[in-house]
């Protein structure tokens, strides 16, 4: 038994936030109180930190199998267990692509054998991203996968995106769409406008990306199938999903700490690659009103599109770098920092964005700070000072734009499953 | 006078006097460059690299007869046989460069900030000769001096740009410098072939029709069209181009008496100009151009690489 004393407690979803007391027993809550004792618990005192439901991340790069040499299984949910993350949704575009029923065992079996966190693994839409065959969804939803997505590339064709839709719908499972289309985009490298003709490269439109958003709101209208938008960057995709929503479809959507942070003005002459991310960082005016949206509501949820590269591979030429920057250690510092800390959200709006709304996306069951729930919990310090170091990651990555940031608030412990796997800020072995 | 540049590879950090120290120092090499013997000793015993990474006659024979003019020891380097093509990284052939105790780095690329990174990883100076579509600016500097030995000032003169601006190195260096010197630029060219946001290179206006502008502007200025890489086809055929943005015989009633042409070159006969045109006796500059650009490059060498052995000294 684990006693947790002191924090304080904080779950919009049954209304609480005080200080109390969480016994935990086996995997799950079995009390909630003040001044509750049990004999042989061992007792951890959490004064002065914020105890939430655990928080998930929807949209992770694990790279494993075939990119190893970027990241794995184990340290991907390491880094996610560092940032507070109780667990992580792993996308399908590794190598070879996980759109099979076989693809996603493997996931979940390296995930129980490693796993720092909980993996709950997507399936690809078509059969290796290419957006021509259908997968089989069927038997990735019976083998484990929450959630299907071509993550990386859009579909580019609008009556196989019909049939996705039409067909994933039977399984109950959320598709989850990159939009990006390819004849917009091109080989764009940075966002079309100032930046492209700033640093001299091929623009990469916001067109490109509210086109398709467009498309798959009307294609979740005519097939009824939950539509989810990753990674939104612009002020008028956003509108689209507003719409959407005042309509009454289906549509969520997830935005990442870099859009709502950094912007094209951030990428200098010195052509940072760890600034080259797909879609690209954009206007200033577009991260306002992608905080707008966090604020209004319209952002359901906070995802980090954590991915990692070695740093081979970042230390190139802008236009070689691979796309991608990591975030899961960096996703709940950033939020408490710019968001709750100035008093444009509030604890319980943060709770929702990252605990609460990820788990209803991917359908999950919901973790509640209350007797009988599945005791996934995160801790954090609010007034935790810290600086953003490489060195300090436990991924094996180091591609964050955010090196070098002083932020307040950051993760202490971390239960999965009523087992301890970070203590102090120390991620246990 | 000083010369506080290291380096030559953003064009918006020199000023309008560090730019005419420039073209006055390449007009003193013009006299030399006419001699029996072309030669000085200003660079004796200096080691320059030319390291081109992408395929280029012009720039290169440009800069390695002016290293040679001013007596430096030239290493040529790049090609079909270069080390990215082995798979090394920019940063470790900078490396392994360094370790030849290296005074310069001339650097074309085809990828746009490889002159940023070279310039991050080695103590020599670094000197870009076309970075992607970013910038190009010891070309700028070659045309700034073409018009203003042709013309006697660049304040205040109309300057307009024809063509493909979107994938113009040259652009990305010779607006903003025709800007720091004073100059009003208009950027004339299909909506195809416009970056997305043209006043950020520092723009004064941009439009589609070149007869509209024609009768105001002192320079035309005709950027080449790269035929070999037009991608995605931003107009329909090279004739179409011509009749729209092509400089001909009948054009030129509607130019000003004493306006130039110019061109970065190798031009394209019967697509950014007719025959009359190109060859134009009074008009066009364009073979002042290719000797401006060893006059230039040897003010520019000498400069950066004098400069770097005062402040070590």
């Amino acid at each position: 038994m684990l006693l947790l004393k002191g924090a304080r407690v904080i779950d919009p979803q049954i209304e609480i936030d005080e200080e109390t007391d969480v016994l935990v027993d086996g995997e799950r809550i079995v009390g909630v109180g003040t001044g509750l004792s049990a004999e042989g618990a061992q007792v951890i005192d959490l004064s002065g930190k914020c105890l939430v439901p655990g928080l998930v991340d929807i949209h992770v790069h694990l790279r494993e199998p075939g990119g190893e040499h970027k990241e794995t299984i184990e340290s991907g949910t390491r880094a996610a267990a560092h940032g507070g993350f109780t667990g992580v949704c792993a996308m399908p575009n590794t190598n070879p692509v996980c759109d099979t029923g076989a693809g996603v065992g493997y996931v979940k079996q390296r995930a129980a054998e490693v796993g720092k966190c909980r993996v709950y693994p997507s399936g690809a839409l078509s059969v290796g991203l290419k957006g021509e065959v259908l997968s089989e969804m069927g038997d990735m939803a019976a083998r484990g996968a929450v959630a299907f997505t071509d993550d990386g590339r859009g579909v580019q064709d609008a009556g196989m995106m019909r049939r996705i839709m039409d067909y994933a719908a039977m399984f109950g499972k959320t598709v989850m769409v990159h939009e990006q289309d390819a004849s917009l985009v091109g080989e764009g490298q940075v966002n079309e406008g100032v930046a492209s003709t700033r640093l001299g490269m091929l623009g990469w439109p916001a067109l490109g990306e509210e086109l398709m958003i467009a498309r798959d709101i009307m294609l979740c209208e005519l097939t009824g199938c939950p539509l989810h938008i990753q990674h939104i960057t612009t002020a008028a995709g956003l509108d689209l999903v507003r719409q959407a929503k005042d309509k009454g479809l289906p549509v969520t959507c997830e935005v990442t700490p870099h859009h709502l942070f950094l912007t094209e003005d951030d990428i200098t002459l010195a052509y940072e690659t760890s600034m080259k991310v797909n879609p690209p960082l954009r206007t200033q005016a577009d991260a306002e009103a992608l905080m707008e949206g966090v604020i209004d509501g319209t952002v359901d949820c906070i995802v980090t599109d954590h991915a990692p590269h070695a740093d081979w591979e970042k230390a190139r030429e802008f236009e070689l770098a691979p796309f991608g920057m990591i975030g899961l250690e960096t996703s709940l510092g950033l939020m408490l920092t710019k968001m709750v800390a100035p008093g444009i959200i509030g604890y319980d709006d943060l709770v929702d964005l990252m605990a609460v709304a990820p788990r209803d996306i991917l359908g999950l069951e919901p973790v509640k700070i209350a007797s009988g729930s599945v005791a996934d919990l995160t801790v954090f310090d609010p007034n935790l000072t810290w600086t953003v170091d490489a060195a300090d990651f436990e991924s094996k990555a180091s591609n964050s734009a955010f090196l070098g940031w002083e932020l307040t608030g950051r993760a202490t412990h971390v239960l999965v499953g009523g087992r301890l796997v970070m203590s102090d800020g120390v991620v246990l072995d | 006078m000083a010369f506080n540049h290291k380096h030559l590879i953003d064009i918006n950090e020199y000023s309008a006097s560090d730019i005419m120290q420039i073209l006055e120092m390449a007009d003193s090499f013009a006299e030399v460059n006419r001699r029996k013997v072309k030669k000085l000793p200003t660079l004796k015993g200096k080691t320059v690299v030319n390291m081109f990474n992408e395929p280029s006659t012009r720039t290169r024979s440009s800069f390695e007869l002016a290293e040679k003019r001013l007596s430096a020891d030239t290493l040529n380097f790049g090609g079909s046989s270069t080390s990215s093509v082995k798979g090394e990284s920019l940063v470790d052939t900078v490396e392994t460069l360094n370790a030849y105790n290296i005074d310069a780095v001339v650097i074309r690329d085809k990828h746009a900030g490889a002159p940023y990174i070279v310039s991050q990883h080695t103590p020599a100076v670094v000197i870009d000769a076309g970075d992607g579509k970013h910038q190009h600016p010891t070309q700028a500097l070659l045309d700034l001096y073409s018009i203003w030995k042709r013309r006697g000032t660049l304040e205040g003169l109309k300057v307009g740009i024809v063509g493909d601006i979107a994938h113009s190195r040259v652009c990305g260096s010779l607006v903003p410098a025709l800007k720091i010197m004073g100059a009003e630029v208009t950027l004339i060219g299909p909506g195809t072939l416009m970056p997305a946001a043209p006043d950020v290179l520092g723009a004064d206006y941009v439009t589609p029709y070149l007869d509209d502008v024609l009768p105001e502007l002192d320079v035309v200025y005709m950027l080449r069209i790269q035929r070999e890489r037009l991608e995605g086809a931003p107009f329909p055929s090279l004739r179409e181009y011509h009749q729209l943005f092509g400089l001909t015989k009948d054009r030129e009633r509607l130019m000003r008496p004493d306006a130039i042409v110019c061109h970065p070159g190798p031009i394209n006969r019967g697509v950014e100009f007719d025959s009359y045109m190109a060859d134009h006796p009074e008009r066009s500059v364009i073979l002042d151009q290719v000797y401006a650009g060893i006059c230039v490059r040897m003010a520019v060498l000498c400069l950066l690489l004098g400069g770097a052995e005062n402040a070590s000294a």
